[in-house]
């Protein structure tokens, strides 16, 4: 079983203009910045991305868009982001928006074999509009189906050669479900470790997921937000 | 007439102890500052944290550890952590006590609009239809007018919604209402703040009934 690749370039060196990918992370916190970078290298596009956010101007997913290698996006919230929102007005951009919910349970009901699901989320507005209606427990339900893709794109802060996962903090967010729901899983992680050295009991992601893993480099991590209180508060 | 520490302060006065709670972002963050004594209650982040605690001291930020505005955070002890899947079945399963968010319009039989305003902003809806089409229990803080003046509570929202016949409660800058099958309900008046000084800044149907409370913050 050889999951193990050297680097980003080779981890996605399959990846072709057209394809669908799923890429992990919220905000900017937990994306696979090894494999975006490549991506942007690579220069392929027609890309469709599920992704909660779109990065922002100059990062993370906004580098791809900043270079026009993204045809539509499936996110749920996209308000960081300049280039993004000029695209979209002028239609150059596909844009799907999805209550985060819902596009977290789709990413897992496609790894996990649910085609589709019924949830109270969005009925009544648009979101619902041609979407099936039904009534459990005296309430409306909105049918949602499951979101697979080409490749998924997921970061942890630890891996073994099998492709086992840790994640650090909020930098889980949407990495688990999105790893399940790849035709092929690429994971990037800041620690690459011998099998064995993960305590079974604190995997989040089992290895069963992951195709390919390999240890990424110069993460920059940037903070959005940088929110401080001072010590005599 | 309330700031919007003001208000902040007075949705906290409705938390319960042993609540667990989601804050949107904005006013309702504020919420988690003015706790009332002796009541212990978690603060949910719907990027996955369950005991969400204060912003962190200078230079001990994690780039790891956000809030659902991206803000950095840090964590309460005995804190969790978890994916955006189990976050999302804990708001949709209704184990969330409480949601507190912003609006932009609010209508009388509590639909709520805040996600998009057609041809010139559209950021999406993030987790707010998922939180407002379960939860239970819906406090929107926001203020009471528009920039223009204009009322944003309406008989009907005229922006795209959110969900649709939720909220329970609303405080603003002018008054405290709840959302009944008959409209609002006026609660309680700002310090200040005049019942016909509410009537004329609300559009939507409102229900006075007998002598109007002032708040106590």
């Amino acid at each position: 079983m050889k999951k193990v690749v050297n680097d980003a370039d080779e981890a996605i060196h399959d990846i072709q203009s057209g394809m669908t990918l799923m890429l992990g992370g919220f905000g900017l916190c937990g994306i696979p910045e090894n494999c975006i970078a490549a991506l942007v290298k690579k220069g392929i596009n027609n890309l469709v991305c599920i992704s909660n956010n779109a990065g922002v101007d100059h990062f993370g997913l906004g580098l791809l868009l900043q270079n026009r290698q993204i045809r539509k996006m499936i996110s749920s919230y996209v308000g960081e982001n300049d280039e993004f929102e000029r695209q979209m007005l002028s239609g150059e951009l596909e844009v799907d928006l999805i209550p985060q919910g819902s596009l977290a349970e789709r990413c897992r009901a496609g790894g996990a074999g649910i085609p589709a699901f019924f949830t109270p989320a969005g009925y009544g507005t648009e979101i619902a509009e041609g979407k099936e209606v039904r009534i459990f427990n005296g309430k409306p339900h909105i049918l949602e189906s499951a979101l697979t893709a080409d490749f998924a794109i997921v970061k942890a802060w630890k891996g073994d050669h099998y492709g086992n996962l840790i994640f650090k903090g909020t930098a889980r967010n949407f990495n688990p479900m999105m790893a399940m729901a790849g035709k092929i899983t690429i994971a990037e992680v800041e620690e690459l470790v011998e099998p064995g050295a993960l305590d079974p009991n604190f995997i989040h992601t089992p290895g069963i997921f992951i195709q390919r893993i390999f240890q990424g480099k110069n993460y920059e991590k940037r903070i959005e937000q940088r929110t401080v209180r001072t010590k005599s508060q | 007439m309330l700031d919007k520490i003001g208000i902040a302060k007075r949705i906290a006065q409705e938390l319960k102890d042993g609540w667990y709670v989601n804050l949107g972002i904005g006013i309702p963050t504020l919420v988690a500052n003015y706790v009332p004594f002796g009541i212990d209650v978690e603060f949910q982040s719907e990027n996955g944290i369950l005991g969400m605690g204060p912003f962190p001291f200078e230079g001990e930020e994690d780039p790891d550890l956000i809030n659902a505005g991206k803000q950095t955070v840090t964590l309460r002890p005995g804190a969790c952590i978890f994916d955006s899947a189990m976050s999302f079945a804990m708001i949709r399963g209704q184990h969330v006590q409480l949601t507190v968010l912003g609006a932009m319009e609010v209508s009388d039989e509590g639909d709520i609009a805040n996600w998009k305003i057609p041809g010139r902003m559209v950021k999406g809806m993030g987790g707010a239809m998922d939180l407002v089409a379960s939860a239970e229990n819906i406090i929107v803080a926001m203020m009471h007018t528009n920039k223009a003046g204009e009322s944003k509570l309406l008989k009907q929202c005229t922006l795209p919604l959110t969900g649709v016949k939720c909220v329970k409660k609303i405080v603003t800058e002018l008054a405290v209402l709840d959302v009944t099958p008959e409209g609002f309900k006026l609660i309680e008046r700002a310090p200040g703040v005049s019942v016909e000084h509410i009537i004329k800044s609300t559009e939507g149907r409102l229900i006075v009934e007998g002598e109007i409370p002032e708040m106590i913050i």
